[in-house]
């Protein structure tokens, strides 16, 4: 089956940052992406986890996009704005997809 | 004294506070017991719109009286004032940065709702009446310590960009605030017809759901101390004690000065004693996210939250009662 290149950013950022990334991302053009609740893990700060968690003010998301690599630079610089002074992980990977005028 | 420890027994043995007691030593014990995150989020709404709507209720079945615009100004004011009495106590007796004292004392001048709704729940028990608006006095003291802190990390030369229309927006209209305002707002419309009506729903059930809850935060403030237990240095933990004491004096005096009911009084003093750890820790990851969020989450929520559930709302009740006379 025929394949097109694309990238996947994954942005992993503190719940209370994730409509302040997405706004930035819708602004810079990016309309598709997925919110999935990040349950716990480990970073420079120690372990942590979603259980038991009162405030918006602790816990973490994962914002996953998909585009055209052209669109790279201008989802990162736009990202990247947010995130700089917060807790959070932007990866970028190399994907294929199958339709790619959905991207 | 005697009435004191009376009290203070009366209060140590209630369901709530054994329930709270519960959760804080299963979590220290490590036990794998946990309340669903979307079960704790449900009481929690339950919560305040239980006492929201009774709240309302009871201003409709009462009356305003004059005192009403002036308890809300005292607890914007007390709002804005505790978190500048919080940072010198913490630059005093702790080593801690201008940035995080500020983030800690902005949490010491909002409030804490749950301990709210406990204390409402001893005065009910004991039959201790209260302003039913003192709801509303609530919501009004979450946000303005928040807006001082801000302005306390700015006079250090930081923090010209961390206030924007978004987080003041998320401040003004976080969802425990309008929640809260709402359900006071249909509880005055709707009056004790309105209360009949559900009572079954939000009357009876309210105690047995805020054990549950009270469960869940034990279990938080357990973790909470477990992984934070390094930070509390004797300067931090001594705030974390000092600081609701402090708070709930200045709430005492302002209580007098309004010259609110015994039951009025002790809300006043136990609104200002409380620290907030659900709306500003929050604010603060956005506004000062270099500012450490262990400190305080741990000081709110694993010192002064069990500190003033258990010998807080005795005390503030004893001492508003010997004051009143009530």
């Amino acid at each position: 089956m025929q394949t097109h290149r694309a990238k996947r950013v994954e942005i992993t950022i503190e719940t209370v940052m994730q409509s302040r990334l997405t706004d930035a991302l819708e602004k810079a053009g990016v309309t598709g992406y997925s919110v999935l609740p990040v349950l716990g893990g480990s970073g420079r700060s120690g372990a942590w986890t979603r259980a038991g968690q009162v405030s918006r003010g602790q816990g973490m998301v994962q914002i996953i996009c998909i585009i055209q690599e052209d669109r790279l630079e201008a989802l990162l610089d736009a990202a990247f704005a947010v995130v700089e002074r917060h807790i959070g992980v932007v990866s970028v990977v190399d994907c294929d997809v199958l339709r790619a005028e959905r991207f | 004294m005697s009435d004191l420890l009376s009290l203070a027994a009366d209060n140590l043995l209630s369901p709530i506070i054994l329930s709270f007691v519960l959760g804080l030593l299963a979590a220290l014990a490590r036990s794998d017991l946990s309340i669903p995150e979307a079960v704790a989020k449900g009481m929690s709404i339950y919560l305040l719109f239980a006492i929201g709507f009774k709240g309302g209720a009871s201003v409709a079945a009462y009356g305003l009286d004059a005192r009403l615009g002036m308890s809300l100004l005292a607890g914007v004011l007390l709002s804005a004032a505790l978190p500048f009495i919080a940072f010198g106590l913490l630059r005093v007796m702790t080593q801690m940065s201008r940035l995080d004292a500020a983030a800690v004392a902005a949490h010491y001048g909002s409030i804490s709702i749950v301990t709210f709704v406990a204390a409402t729940s001893v005065l009910e028990g004991r039959g201790i009446p209260s302003e039913g608006y003192m709801v509303a006095v609530a919501a009004a003291m979450e946000a303005p310590a928040i807006l001082s802190a801000l302005w306390l990390v700015s006079r250090g030369g930081e923090g010209a960009r961390r206030m924007d229309n978004a987080l003041l927006r998320e401040i003004m209209l976080n969802g425990s605030i309008v929640l809260l305002i709402g359900a006071f707002v249909i509880g005055w419309a709707t009056g004790e017809d309105g209360l009949a009506e559900i009572s079954s729903f939000i009357v009876s059930p309210f105690k047995g759901v805020l054990c549950l809850f009270l469960l869940d935060m034990g279990l938080v403030a357990g973790r909470g101390l477990r992984g934070g237990g390094a930070i509390l240095r004797p300067g931090v933990l001594a705030f974390g004690i000092a600081m609701p004491l402090v708070g709930a004096s200045v709430g005492l005096a302002a209580g007098l000065m309004l010259g609110l009911l015994p039951g009025g009084v002790v809300l006043m003093m136990v609104l200002s004693a409380s620290a907030s750890y659900i709306a500003v820790p929050a604010a603060m990851r956005v506004a000062l996210p270099e500012a450490n969020p262990s400190l305080y989450l741990t000081l709110s929520l694993g010192v002064t939250f069990p500190f003033n559930l258990t010998v807080g709302i005795p005390l503030y009740v004893a001492v508003a009662l010997a004051v009143t006379g009530g």
